[in-house]
Order: structure tokens, then sequence, then C-alpha cells
């Protein structure tokens, strides 16, 4: 599986992203400069965590302005997986390819812990790899990861089975509406998630969970 | 209209902290009087905190050299050789002063400054950590504080983009009236790698990096070289304000910099911003510099040369450029959208030069602005010690278990989840310990190996007797290096003492000193770097002496490391040390009884050598992965955290020790590890032969910390008085 994952001034989880794909896929993903127009041709598009340029204005506002998110909202349409954690959610919402907001977290602090996340709908090119209603961990690192939407959009995204994860046993972090903490868009090709799959990947870390997200779309690209 | 030749009246002298001698000092170095600007720039190099005038003395007796030492203090920031050409960068810093005035942002330029030190020498920050030292918890002032400086410490290093991997927070009256900040970053560089701010030849660019210039921070550096009184709160436009986002630019900037071959010469701008970072490079390097003040990139309008010279704004650097990659250099800095500007020269005079609008507005002998600054001899006296309990003034419990849960859920033992939740502890994917344990271990990238790093200090102690508080302050952090398996390879100090003119509080300074150099030597922990806080004194009253120490070791095989969790039922614990018997200054007495009474538990080096070797040997063999060290609260606290991280209990026989002794006493140089049974009587026959202590004390399970006949707590009401104190108190309900 070819990878790329976009780079922003201000981004920071972009080396933790490269590590994981190169680990779980065995090939190094291309790192792309927010100011090219065009990415390279690959199978799935990656927009790190962090801060890009700072999370001044709004989490993800001016990152999602930029060149290559232009070409990301192109290939996104023309079918290329795109997964955007932490930064990489608020700046699809802000870039209008997932509907809903991120506000700032309900208790306005920054919080980093480890929390449970139900998978709501395995049946994605993302969670193949995991069993439907599977309770599993992942960490979270965020100070804007409180997800809403208006009540038509949030009936849409349950309705369609977009919710595709969700926080569980009561850890939701920062009052996410329906403890919503990853949504698809409606061809199911764009996921944006809050926590950090790619720091649950190996021993060091502790477990291993997170390594499900990347095996499901390596393996949804095989078949 | 700026002007540069007015008259320097004693009042102008006394505002900018310069004593009538030191005056005198100036006029008997330069001839004549000087001009404001030249007044700004020495009181920037002459203040405490820039000079370290009260302390040079006592640090050079520090011992800082080690086999694995690669540059020691006088740099930016400390360098040891972790093997395989890599080194590690480490120092740590105070920001209290301006954290009091303003904690967010003192707390952010506070983490800002210290990563830039790293990164500065052409480190990329791997790890951070932070001591915090606050007011009782019932001060007015205190929530205020803590919500602020903990929010800033993860508003700057979270969006940097550097794992926080520990640190502490504690509070006590006698920091009401000044907090301590204390930020440390260690970062990872290639041994040939490493950049340094000494100039070299004569003619070259020097260039500006990074952020623009504005006001804030004028005088900063001076501010933090003074006591405190009631006009404190009008001292705010002296703190900086931080910008995390610029900082990471600035990072990845200067790394991609340092690559091209271009730098000569870097500095990051700290305290005295331009000023110091000037003199620094071209002091060092035999060199004069001229700066052209026109070319500086300004972010308001009408700044004065004296302005500038002083300020302290955030995210600078300053660099001396080799001229063939100046196109090369300037395009890194222009992608990633920073200043960089060509604004003066090394030459050969020797002379520190500022012009301005055409103008020459200071002219001064570089190197004697550094070498030449006052070094004061302070007078001290002995400092007075506190008296050795009686025995029997030592009061006993009924129940140790319900005083094991009330020390749990008391202000200095409660969790600290609430702060450091607040803290990214995973960015860069290589936190291998993370806060809660005895020290944070951060894997170095793309090796086995794994860094473990501690901050530790007991302040009280160190009241209570300087010396022996010294001493403990070093080993308890070598302590926590080893029980993670770490081998501990230098330490990085932050000073924090009150005013030095009073002899009583220099009386502390030296003799916890005395003790800390003594603890570096006998443990072959040599101090790379390191930073002075004095002044902590607030109307008259000064801070519990805090000589903060962040240890650093190397742990050669990151899959063998411990932790403090329980890991299985039926696991034994061994006690390595042996049972103690100190409670002068223990936290039984001080939260159970209202007591801060006695000496502190003396720290017997050889011994503290001697077990930490023993128990960081069977850890690197693979026989041992749960290891805790015993510090506040002694047996009873490491039991119960140990408990706690496991979700498992614990069944202690006492024997017919004194329960209330045997669980709360603090005596040094002491670990609780666990293993399987049958591993036991091995490590009993080498503890034996390497004439250790080592006892069995108990077995895991259960779901209680149970002393028998003693008492017991369950780790569900051990937990719930652990886990609820700091955020009701947060919350206002505690």
């Amino acid at each position: 599986m070819r990878s790329a994952v976009v780079l922003f001034p201000g981004s920071n989880r972009d080396h933790d992203m490269v590590k994981a794909l190169h680990s779980v896929t065995g090939i190094k993903p291309t790192v792309v400069w927010h100011q090219d127009a065009t990415l390279p041709d690959v199978d799935l598009i990656v927009l790190p965590g962090g801060f890009s340029y700072g999370d001044y204005l709004r989490c993800g506002a001016i990152a999602a302005r930029s060149p290559a998110m232009l070409d990301v909202a192109r290939k996104a349409k023309a079918g290329v997986r795109v997964l955007g954690v932490c930064n990489g959610f608020q700046i699809l919402t802000e870039a209008g390819l997932l509907p809903g907001a991120l506000m700032r977290n309900a208790h306005l602090r920054f919080v980093c812990k480890e929390v449970k996340l139900e998978v709501t709908n395995n049946d994605t090119d993302f969670t193949r790899a995991y069993a439907k209603g599977q309770v599993i961990r992942c960490p979270v690192a965020h100070h804007d990861g409180n997800y809403f939407a208006d009540p038509e959009t949030l009936a849409r995204l349950e309705g369609d089975g977009r919710v595709a994860f969700r926080y569980a046993e009561g850890t939701n972090p920062n009052g996410s509406i329906n403890d919503i903490a990853g949504i698809l868009n409606e061809a199911g090709n764009v996921l944006g998630m809050m926590p950090h799959p790619e720091n649950l990947i190996e021993a060091l870390h502790g477990g291993f969970d997170g390594r499900g997200l990347f095996e499901s779309v390596a393996t949804s690209l095989a078949a | 209209m700026f002007q540069n030749d007015i008259d320097i009246t004693p009042d102008l002298i006394s505002r900018h902290g310069l004593k009538p001698d030191e005056y005198d000092r100036i006029l008997r170095l330069i001839g004549r009087k000087p001009t404001l600007t030249e007044l700004g720039i020495f009181s920037a190099m002459w203040n405490e905190h820039c000079s370290y005038k009260s302390s040079k003395k006592w640090l050079k007796t520090l011992p800082t050299k080690g086999e694995k030492v690669v540059i020691g203090p006088g740099e930016n920031a400390g360098v040891i050789d972790i093997g395989d050409g890599d080194v590690a960068i480490f120092k740590m810093e105070s920001h209290n002063h301006p954290s009091y005035i303003e904690p967010y942002q003192g707390a952010t330029t506070g983490v800002g400054g210290i990563l830039r030190d790293v990164f500065t020498m052409g480190a990329r920050p791997i790890a951070a950590m932070n001591s915090l030292s606050f007011g009782e918890p019932d001060h007015p002032k205190t929530r205020h504080l803590v919500a602020g400086v903990v929010a800033g410490v993860g508003g700057y290093g979270n969006s940097f983009g550097v794992p926080t991997i520990g640190g502490e927070v504690r509070f006590h009256a006698r920091y009401n009236g000044n907090c301590l900040v204390n930020a440390f970053a260690l970062g990872i560089a290639k041994r040939d790698g490493i950049f340094l701010s000494e100039a070299k030849g004569v003619g070259l660019p020097v260039v500006y990096l990074g952020a623009k210039t504005g006001r804030d921070g004028v005088g900063g550096a001076t501010m933090a070289s003074a006591e405190f009184d009631d006009t404190i709160e009008e001292k705010r436009p002296t703190v900086q304000v931080g910008d995390p986002f610029t900082e990471k630019r600035l990072l990845e900037a200067c790394l991609e910099l340092m690559k091209t071959g271009a730098v000569v010469a870097i500095q990051d701008m700290g305290a005295a911003g331009l000023t110091c970072s000037a003199v620094e490079m071209g002091a060092k390097g035999n060199l004069g510099i001229r700066l052209d003040l026109d070319r500086v990139p300004q972010r308001e309008e009408d700044m004065t040369p004296y302005e500038m010279m002083l300020s302290e704004s955030q995210e600078r650097m300053l660099m001396v450029l080799e001229p063939s990659k100046e196109k090369e250099a300037e395009a890194v800095f222009r992608k990633w959208e920073l200043d960089f500007a060509v604004c003066g020269v090394t030459t050969d005079d020797l002379r520190f030069r500022i012009i301005w609008q055409g103008k020459e507005v200071a002219n001064l002998p570089i190197k004697e602005l550094g070498d030449e600054a006052p070094e004061y001899d302070r007078p001290w006296v002995e400092p007075k010690t506190a008296a050795p309990l009686a025995d029997d003034a030592i009061p006993a419990v009924n129940d140790v278990g319900a005083a094991l849960i009330r020390l749990m859920g008391a202000p200095d033992q409660a969790s600290r989840a609430w702060v450091y939740e607040q803290y990214d502890c995973l960015v860069q994917g290589n936190s291998a310990q993370i806060p809660g344990g005895d020290a944070g271990v951060v894997r170095v990238e793309g090796t086995n190996k794994a860094l473990a790093m501690s901050a530790d200090v007991t302040p009280r102690y160190c009241d209570a007797d300087p010396f022996e508080g010294g001493k403990q302050a070093v080993a308890e952090s070598w302590r926590n290096v080893t029980a993670v398996g770490g081998d501990p390879i230098a330490l990085t100090d932050n000073l924090n003492f009150g005013n030095p003119e009073k002899p009583e509080a220099m009386g502390q300074f030296v003799r916890a000193l005395q003790g800390i150099a003594e603890a570096c030597r006998a443990l072959n922990f040599p101090i790379v770097s390191g930073n002075v806080s004095l002044y902590n004194e607030t109307n008259g009253v000064g801070i519990l002496p805090s000589p903060t120490i962040v240890g650093v070791g190397l742990l050669p095989d990151v899959t063998k490391m411990a932790t403090i969790a329980f890991k299985a039922d039926g696991d034994e614990v061994l006690l390595v040390g042996g049972h103690g018997s100190h409670l002068g200054q223990s936290v039984y007495l001080r939260d159970l009884h209202g007591r801060e009474e006695g000496t502190p538990p003396p720290v017997d080096l050889t011994l503290e050598k001697k077990n930490g070797d023993f128990v960081r040997g069977l850890i690197a063999s693979g026989r041992v992965t749960t290891c805790h060290d015993l510090s506040d609260g002694g047996l009873g606290v490491a039991l119960a955290e140990m408990a706690m991280a496991g979700r498992r209990g614990v069944r202690v026989e006492l024997g017919g020790l004194a329960p209330h002794v045997a669980v709360f006493a603090e005596d040094q140089a002491r670990y609780l590890i666990a293993l399987k049974p049958g591993d036991v009587s091995a490590i009993l026959a080498d503890a034996a032969k390497s004439g250790v202590s080592v006892e069995r004390i108990g077995t895991v399970g259960g779901d209680a910390v149970d002393f028998g006949p003693a008492g017991k707590a369950s780790v569900t009401d051990l937990k719930a008085a652990y886990d609820s104190w700091f955020p009701a108190f947060m919350g206002g309900k505690a």
C-alpha cells in the first residue's frame, strides 16, 4: 500500500504516523509539503496530528486552505482513501470533507490519556480488521476534540452507519455528542478521528490495538 | 525621540538593579560614563540571573567531569555520550518569577526557553519534564497559579511536539509568595553534530533568525534577580509571551539549516535576548561583534536601541553564517515562514558595537562584559538545622491501613493525573514510561536503548538540614533512574533559593551545594548543566531551599525496563535495604500529626550505591521487572502505589516491628521488588554475597494492602483517596 502524509507547519505527529504506516504496511510513506499543489498517486492520504498553524484562528482552519488540501479534496472525490487523525480530523471538517465541528473539550483542558473505543461499524475500509462492537484501547491527546453536529446531520451519520468509532465504557474524554470519536464521509473513503491509533502499535506502547486500522486499509486495497 | 546620552543618575542606576560599586566598576572598565543603551546592556549582563555573581564561587566546586561527559556546564546545555555515536543534550531552567506574575505565559516561555537551549546545540528534543512548587492549597493564589502554570507547560510542549514524561508537583506555605517552575528538556544528536555558540572567523555575517523583536520582556532578567514585594502586579509587562508554533518551525528550520553546513556558531536568545547572545558568541570566540539594529526584524514601531537590546521576545536565534551558504540558509527560513536577516558582522576589535539609525549607540569591550562581571563571596552562616526527634515524641496510630489511605489522599501524595493528563506524553511514539512511575523513559529512535530521567528534591529535608537535603535530592534522582533499570550517567540541577544577600539564605545555598557535590562524587554522577534562581523571597519570607535535580541514565535494552505495578498474584515482594526507623521530617508526621519536625533521614551514600547497583543488576539481567524506590511515605506509600498501578493487593508481614515506624519511616537507599516465588532464593543468596540487605516481606494478591493485625487498606479505598484529591481541589471542593 502506497501512502502519503501531508506535512503542515505545526504538524507534530507526522513522524509517528510515518512510523506506523511503515511498520504496518512495510512501505515508507511519502511526506508531502503543504505547499505542493499535487499529491503523488497513492492509495491512502493521511493528515497527521499536531497544531497546524499553532491552532490559531480555529484548529485546522488555516491548514484546510493550503494548496495541498485542494488536491486532497479532488482525490477524495475520486475515491482515494483519506485518514485525518486529531488535527487531521479538524482539518477535514474545516475543509468540508467531513460534516460537523470539533469544539474545545467540555472541561476546557488539554487531555492526554488512554480511552476505550467501540468499533461501531466494522464494515468500512478503515475498520475491517476489527469485530463489530469490539472495544479497543487507544490514546487521545487534544484540546479541541469535542465533536458536534446539528441534529439532522447527526441523524444521518448514525442512520448511515458513518460513526466508525465511539468512546466506550464511560471514557468520553471531551464531551463529544453521542460519544463520537470518528466518522466517515458519505462515500466511506474519508475517515476522521480524534484518537491516535498510531501511538498504540508496538510492545513499547504497551499494546497493538491501533494496528488494526492500518491493516484494514491495506486489506481493503488488496480485496 | 530617543535620548541615548542622558544623565546617568543614581536613581537610574538603581532601577537597573546595579549597586553603586557595580556602577563604579563600569566606569573603571570603560573609562567614561555609559550611554543609556550601554547601561541597559550592563544591567542585562551583570544581573544575578545572567552573571551568577553570587553563586559562581560555589558552582565551581561541583563535580562536572566523568567518562561519559562530552560537554559540561558553560554551554547552552550539557552533553553526555550514550553510545553508538549518539549524545543526549539536556538542561533544566527556572521560570519562577515570571510564572508567579503571569502563570500561563511564565510557564510557556520557561518551557520554550529550555527547548531552545537544547535544539540550538543541534539536538531534537525528545523529552521534557518539570518540577513545580506551589503555596499551600488553601492560599487564595494557589489554584490560579496551578491552573495557569500547568496549562502553560502543556500549551507550549504539546504544540511544539515534545512528550512531557514526568515531573513533580508540591505544595507548601513557604511557596505562597514565590512559586517554582523548573523546566527540563532533553534532546538527541550525533556526537559529531553538536553546535556551539563560539564565533569563528572575522568579517562573517551575523544572522538573526526566528520571530520578530517586540517590547515584551524588556528587563525580564533584572526582574528575576530581585525580591518581590506588594508591587508585584506592576511587573507584568516584564513577562514574555510564548508562541510554540513559531518555536516548532524554528526547530525544524534550525535542524534543516544545520545539515547544510551554513552554521558556524549559533546561540538562542534567552534572558536579555540580543545582548546576551551576541556577547556570548563574540566573547567565546575572541571576536568583536557589530550589530546594525535597523536590520533587526521588528514587530513594533519606533523601538529604541535600548528596548531592542533588552527585549526578551521569544523564539529567536543568532547565528554566525558561512557566507557561501547564505542563499541556501535563507531559503530554509523562508520555507518555514520565519525571519532571516543579516544584521551584523564579526570583527577583530573585541568590541561590542551597536549601530542604530546610522549612529553608534554602544561601544563596549565584549570580553569584559562577561568576564569582568562582579563576583561575590557572599557572607554566609551555618544554617539552622532542625533538632532530632526523641523516639517517645512520635505518636503511633491504631490502624496503619486507615493512616495510609489518609496519606494517599493528602495534597503531596495524591495522584498528579489532573496535572499530567494536560501534557502530551506520547507524541513522537517513543515513550516507554509515562508519568506515574519512578522515572520517565523514552526510547532512542531506531534503537533498542532508552533514556530514563527523574526530577527530584525534598525541600522540607533541605530546610531541616541543607547538607543532608542536598545529598538526598541527588540520591533520590539516582535511585529513581536505577529503579526503572537505568544506568545513571549525569544530572542537571536547578538551584532555587532565597535572597543570597542574607547570610542565613546564603548558608542554605552553600551547604546544599556541598551536599550535592558529595553525593555526585560518591555516586559518580556528575553535573553537566544547570541554573541558579536566587531571590525567591516575598516580603522577607524565603522559599524552602529547593535544589531540583534531574538525573539522566541509559537503559541499554528497553525491553528489560522495570515498572512499579504489581504484575501477578503470588509474586513475592522483597524489601531491599531493610526496614527503616526514621520518622523525622516524614510525611507521616506532617500529614497525620501536623508536625514538620526532626532531622531528615541521613543518606549513607556507600549504602545507596551498593543497594542501587544490586537492584540495577537484577533488572539488567532480566530477573526483575517490578521495582519501586522508597521515598516520601516510606514502605506504605510505595506498596500502595504498586498495588494501585497493578490493580491488585499485597499481604505484608511486619513481624514484631512497630507498625507505624516500619510502614512510614523514610530511611533512604531502599527499594521494593516483586518476582516469581521460584526466583526468590537465588536472589537472596546473591544479595548475601553482595552484602546487600534483602528480605522477603510479603506476597502479591488480594484486594488490599494488608498489614495483618496492624490494619489494611483496600486498593479501591486507596485509589478513591488518591484519585480524588487533585480534581476536588481544583474544582474548589478540597
